[in-house]
């Protein structure tokens, strides 16, 4: 997880939501902080709504051809 | 949807073969540094991106803050230095700015632009890195034998390190696509260096139960006398495989890369690699990348408490053995029972009994696997 420094803006959620997942944040040792998890979140869910694919179609062909040829596929 | 890559973006620094042309037509007015074999390994790693986030070898910025804090310049964790150093007097005509080819024997491996020549201190850097500067350590030594000098910069590979294993290479772009064909959300890697006994195996086994699948990844590089030898380790995770593992819950991989023996900051920079291969999990068992006794037996374990953004979930293990009460494998965990009820699994004993060409009893390596080791006319490296 990439944290830019610097630069914050303020976010308004539900307080309900708030605390459980300040809660939660308490009760495992993976966050430090509420706003922590939720920039871990959107980071995932907007890494994945990107793809974040780093190879062409044509590419993945060549490579799924070359694992074929190796026996790993 | 397997791991992210560590930083975020897988890194290619792979030349095109138009860029890779153009760059090897004007090599020969570029300024030449010839590396080591060892070297040109981590360039290709850095290129491929075994290292993402790292696009070349470190400028002194994230050098410092890799030594002082764990973590590069950004804040992404990172345990090791990743450098290129030179001896002060073979830098004639080279300064910042400039271009460099870095060279292999004589062939091109990777242009250099080399952004920054900075000094260091070795006896600080080995404090840092292997919380020793004992000389009785192999990193330790190593480092003080460093050059004077090191180059940072970004590197574009233009040619490969010969590799007697290629059928065995995957890269990290590779794997990705592997472990998506496979349809492992999850996966599991395992570093090793070691010919699979039962105790290897339950490691793997138990994290298998749940995880969609393991990544198997010896690495290769300098070995010891008395180490196994490469292609024997590859031959006995094969028969491991066959006639141990389901059908497709194994991925077999080397990583050519050169041991460290840090410990603790070793520990990490693997299960960071095995990110960037695509593991979600990586297992962490009992003095992992340690030498000697330098470090306490679970020191590799606790270290990733300093890193909760790591993006790869450390499982961490103790030390399996096989238990005759038991019935079978078990660690301090789960087994209430005696030492005089447990059998160990001693790397030594096992090579004792290999070098007599004895097979190991089956309760710690499978028949299987020592029939292929013993098969090997010499298992070892001498
Ligand atoms: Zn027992």
């Amino acid at each position: 997880m990439s944290r830019v420094e610097g630069e914050k803006v303020t976010l308004e959620i539900s307080k309900e939501l708030y605390e459980r997942a300040k809660k939660w944040v308490e009760s495992t040792s993976d966050f430090s902080s509420v706003e922590e998890l939720i920039e871990f979140l959107l980071g995932e869910v907007l890494s994945e709504e990107s793809g974040e694919q780093v190879y062409s179609p044509e590419e993945e062909e060549e490579i799924k051809e070359r694992l074929r040829s190796l026996g790993y596929l | 949807m397997v791991s992210r890559p560590h930083g975020g973006r897988l890194v290619n620094r792979v030349a095109s073969d138009s860029r890779r042309e153009k760059i090897l037509a004007e090599a020969a007015e570029l300024p030449q540094i010839p590396i080591s074999v060892e070297k040109a390994i981590e360039a290709e790693n850095i290129a491929r991106g075994v290292y993402s986030p790292l696009e070349g070898f470190m400028l002194s910025e994230d050098f410092e803050s890799c030594l002082t804090r764990m973590r590069l310049a950004s804040d992404v964790p990172w345990t090791l230095p990743v450098v290129l150093d030179v001896e002060e007097g073979s830098l004639v005509d080279i300064s910042e700015g400039d271009e460099v080819l870095l060279t292999l024997d004589g062939s091109p491996t990777a242009l250099m632009e080399v952004e920054e020549i900075y000094r260091y201190d070795k006896r600080r850097t080995a404090v840092s890195v292997f919380g020793t500067d004992s000389p009785e350590h192999p990193g330790v030594r190593r480092t003080l034998k460093m050059g004077d000098l090191l180059l940072g910069g970004r590197i574009t590979l233009v040619g490969s390190v010969p590799n007697p294993y290629e059928r065995y290479t995957l890269w990290p772009i590779e794997t990705r696509v592997l472990f998506k064909e496979k349809g492992w959300k999850t996966v599991v890697g395992f570093q090793t260096r070691n010919a699979p006994h039962r105790g290897h195996e339950e490691l793997q086994k138990t994290a298998l139960a749940f995880v969609d699948g393991v990544f198997i990844n010896p690495v290769i590089g300098r070995k010891k006398p008395g180490d196994f030898r490469d292609d024997v380790i590859l031959e006995a995770y094969r028969a491991l495989i066959r006639h141990y593992y389901p059908r497709d819950t194994a991925v077999l991989a080397i990583l050519r890369y050169e041991m460290r023996y840090a410990g603790p900051r070793e520990a990490v920079h693997h299960a960071i690699m095995r990110k960037n291969f695509g593991c979600t999990h990586f297992i962490v068992g009992r003095d992992h990348a340690g030498v000697g006794n330098f470090y306490p037996p679970y020191a590799a374990q606790e270290i990733f408490r300093e890193f909760p953004d790591l993006g790869v979930t450390p499982l961490f293990f103790r030390e399996f053995f096989y238990c005759r009460r038991c019935g079978g494998l078990a660690n301090e965990k789960t087994c209430p029972h005696p030492e005089s009820d447990r059998v160990r699994f001693s790397g030594t004993k096992i090579r004792e009994l290999i070098e007599r060409g004895e097979v190991p009893p089956p309760e710690v390596m499978r028949p299987e696997v020592a029939e292929v080791i013993l098969s090997f006319e010499d298992p070892f490296v001498r």
